[in-house]
């Protein structure tokens, strides 16, 4: 039990990761999608940034009496991925723009109706 | 020489700089010859490499002289080397046939736009094979993923978008659980350079943290190299894509998938590790024999030639992933060489039905009737590079698929021999029927005129054939550094 409630920062990110991942496999709209994506995307920079603290360290910057500090690696790592994810959703949002323009809707069912006769 | 020095980094560093640069041009054909330009110097530099490597062995970078593993490291072994000449090699030669081609299929004020983000998925796969360290090989990768992404959604055909959203969804998700399992081997090692990562790794192999990141690395890589049943976003962004995207993306971005494959498996877990421990092999055995059989048969009903083409891009990377399972070093040879090969062909017959949609405006099986007499260039270029798909002696394909089932027979495995045969059989039966309807049924009836494609389409997809049948006959180059990239893998001597 101590171990289970100890770990809860990355229970919280595998649920965040789980809910993420229902909305983009369960959703049919295309705006909610991306939501779901992003949902999913930032679970993971929970994981990291979480994985990066050291129990008892401060902030990664140098001060006098300080001995133990939190890695700041991940929290490095974690502002490129940041940037990807920023861009990601960025694109997938102008495509679902251009999406709309082309099918006057950003329902993935309707989508597809309007494809298939062809 | 100072400039040899730093030719690692250069590989990654020019596309990426002449991507803005070409931003700025405005003119579309400026912009092309720009493009061009830097693509036969990437080339040139991809070769350099490769001699390098082959006479020094394995080239190493530290980027901003910051010593490895605490910078970011750039290695360059045979693999890389051969994956690099793959990449840069196909867009030297896919690019001479852009500029006619996207001229027509791109409206005038997007081209210089789109010359920017052809240069930056470029950056992407090259960085993805240069690099030495794990993170910067994510980074990478969506360098080029979200390029391709917004290079597939300039299709013409309003599926083009579709497709290439879809294609963004799944591909995030593969990309991030390789964010993820990146981050769980950072967890245990404290490090992400991949050699750093290898030493340590033994240590802590047997925890439940190391397999974790293991599945999530495997699958993540699957889902961008599209092995079955990951696959599902390929054929449509193949098919609505401009013709030299699809020409470009097919014959290298799963190749590059294939590549990470590798370097996760081999150098990083190590093949005891994945092999033993994990028994990766019957897992990618079957589902390469999946691939090969279901998406071959699916090929063979699809009337969209650009489909079809798509739906066989599925199976070879099949057999790719085939001799990949088998772990031995003939088994890998052939997988590294087909990484090759399959470049070749798949170039090759892209362009050729670029060409052909270049002249007819569609791609549809249909549209294709006795077009052999019309555009008898195309048409041959489309027969041999069909050949070599198949397999058939004289043709890169038939290299392929002989040390293909020469690993399965070393392995013991002769059924699955019996099974990369019948796979050819399928891929006859694909080709068999473009080739039956071009040559052997009348043109339609309301004749417009149809003139073979001009010269500038026609060079680039020959070079393409020629080299199909140059390396069929001719195997010292590729084979042995195939070997030797195997062998390293390994850990063996060739």
């Amino acid at each position: 039990m101590a171990t289970v409630l100890g770990l809860y920062n990355y229970w919280i990110a595998i649920f965040l990761m789980m809910a993420g991942f229902y909305v983009v496999i369960a959703h049919g709209n295309l705006v909610k999608k991306i939501v779901g994506l992003s949902i999913f995307q930032v679970a993971v920079f929970i994981l990291y940034i979480s994985m990066g603290k050291v129990q008892g360290g401060s902030a990664p910057i140098l001060a006098a009496g300080v001995t133990s500090y939190s890695n700041p690696l991940p929290h490095v790592l974690i502002l490129t991925a940041i940037v990807v994810g920023v861009a990601t959703i960025a694109l997938g949002l102008a495509l679902v723009i251009r999406i709309n323009e082309a099918y006057g809707t950003v329902e993935e069912d309707n989508i597809h109706s309007q494809d298939e006769p062809e | 020489m100072q400039l040899g020095q730093h030719l690692p980094v250069l590989q990654v560093v020019i596309p990426l700089l002449s991507a803005p640069l070409c931003l700025l041009l405005r003119n579309g054909r400026l912009a092309w010859m720009f493009t061009l330009a830097v693509s036969w110097l990437v080339l040139a530099g991809a070769v350099w490499l490769l001699l390098q490597v082959l006479a020094h062995g394995t080239v190493s970078y530290a980027l901003g002289a910051w010593p490895a593993p605490w910078g970011i490291e750039y290695h360059v072994d045979h693999v890389s080397a051969f994956v690099l000449l793959i990449v840069s090699g196909i867009s030297a030669v896919v690019l001479p046939f852009a500029g006619i081609s996207v001229a027509r299929e791109i409206p005038a004020d997007r081209v210089s736009l789109f010359y920017t983000l052809y240069l930056l998925c470029l950056t992407g796969l090259l960085g993805i094979v240069i690099t030495g360290d794990a993170f910067n090989l994510f980074v990478f990768l969506e360098i080029s993923a979200l390029s391709s992404y917004a290079l597939i959604s300039q299709g013409r055909d309003r599926r083009a978008l579709t497709a290439s959203y879809h294609y963004l969804i799944l591909g995030t998700i593969g990309a991030t659980f390789i964010l993820i399992g990146v981050g769980l081997l950072y967890m245990m090692t404290g490090t992400l350079n991949m050699q750093d990562i290898a030493v340590r790794l033994p240590a802590v192999t047997d925890t439940r943290t190391v397999r974790t990141a293991f599945a999530f690395l495997i699958v993540g890589i699957s889902l961008k190299l599209a092995l079955f049943p990951l696959h599902l976003w390929l054929p449509n962004a193949y098919t609505y894509a401009p013709s030299v995207v699809t020409a470009f993306l097919a014959a290298t971005a799963t190749k590059v998938g294939v590549y990470v494959l590798l370097r996760f498996v081999f150098t990083i877990f190590g093949a005891a590790f994945a092999f033993q421990v994990m028994s990766l092999g019957p897992i990618l055995l079957v589902l390469a024999l999946l691939a090969i059989f279901s998406a071959s048969t699916v090929a063979i009903f699809q009337d969209n030639l650009k489909r079809m083409l798509a739906y066989s891009s599925v199976a070879q990377i099949g057999y790719m992933v085939l001799g990949i399972s088998f772990a031995s070093l003939t088994g890998l040879t052939a997988g590294i060489l087909h990484l090759f090969n399959h470049a070749l062909m798949k170039g090759a017959l892209f362009l050729a039905l670029g060409a052909v949609f270049y002249q007819l405006g569609t791609v549809q099986l249909t549209q294709l009737r006795g077009l052999g007499r019309r555009m008898p260039w195309t048409m041959a270029a489309i027969v041999i590079g069909g050949l070599s798909l198949v397999g058939v002696p004289l043709t890169v394909g038939f290299i392929s698929k002989w040390y293909l089932i020469l690993a399965a027979l070393e392995s013991g495995w002769w059924p699955v021999a019996v099974l990369v045969l019948l796979g050819s059989l399928l891929a006859m039966v694909y080709v068999g029927r473009l080739v039956e309807t071009a040559y052997f049924h009348a043109p339609p009836e309301d004749d417009r005129e149809v003139r073979e494609a001009p010269l500038s389409l026609l060079l680039p997809i020959w070079i393409l054939i020629l080299a199909n049948l140059y390396f069929g006959i001719d195997t010292s180059l590729t084979v042995g550094v195939a070997r030797q990239a195997a062998a390293l893998l390994l850990g063996v001597s060739p």
